[in-house]
């Protein structure tokens, strides 16, 4: 009873804090970047650097802390093949681990992207950390790259993350 | 060649056309290890 309450539990903070994490990455693809360029043309895109992308990336990197550190938890629970912890095999692609692993994999590439790449050049492009222009022009470029190809590699991942019930597929 | 990236649709596409060669990357590990290869 206690562990499959504990799964369900890690399972559903895994899930709230995915959309917390990936629905920032998707507003700041689908919308953001769109309507930052136009307001920006305009002259009017000073209150989305001050007053909402400082907001929205605290809780997208945040989000991806909570979203990877709940799912090595929830991993973690699961037995592996050849009494491996299910943590290690996953990561090891191992047997009827290697579906979830591999959205474990892309995951982790993702939240080492927001925390290595994303949120440091960020932090030059809103003034948070010394830059000069040319760095500034340089960071936006590297931002939106990066964060484009975060939401590439969501689409995998979350394939891999809702195919687990589905193991018959892999078959 | 463009990247694929500078576009919402290329972005899109590129994670599907990822999604499908990881699928079959995923079922060949499964195979490999149900045979014990």
């Amino acid at each position: 009873m206690w562990e499959e309450l504990s799964g369900a539990l890690l399972r559903w903070l895994h899930v709230l804090f995915g959309i917390l994490w990936v629905g920032l990455l998707y507003y700041f693809n689908f919308v953001n970047a769109e309507a930052a360029k136009q307001a920006n043309a305009a002259g009017e895109g000073a209150p989305i650097s001050k007053y909402i992308m400082p907001r929205a990336l605290f809780f997208f990197r945040w989000g991806a802390v909570g979203t990877w550190v709940v799912g090595a938890g929830l991993l973690s629970t699961i037995p592996g093949p050849n009494g491996l912890n299910g943590f290690l095999a996953a990561f090891g692609l191992q047997g009827n681990m290697a579906p979830i692993g591999i959205g474990a994999w892309l995951g982790t590439i993702m939240f080492i992207n927001v925390w290595a790449i994303i949120w440091p050049n960020q932090q030059k492009i809103l003034g948070m950390k010394p830059a000069t222009d040319e760095e500034k022009a340089k960071s936006r470029r590297v931002a939106f790259l990066a964060s484009r190809f975060n939401t590439m590699l969501s689409i995998p991942m979350v394939w891999f993350m809702v195919t687990g019930p589905h193991q018959s597929i892999y078959h | 060649m463009k990247n694929p990236l500078d576009s919402l649709w290329g972005t899109v596409i590129s994670g599907i056309v990822l999604t499908v060669i990881f699928f079959y990357v995923a079922q060949w590990l499964v195979a490999r290890a149900s045979t014990g290869a």
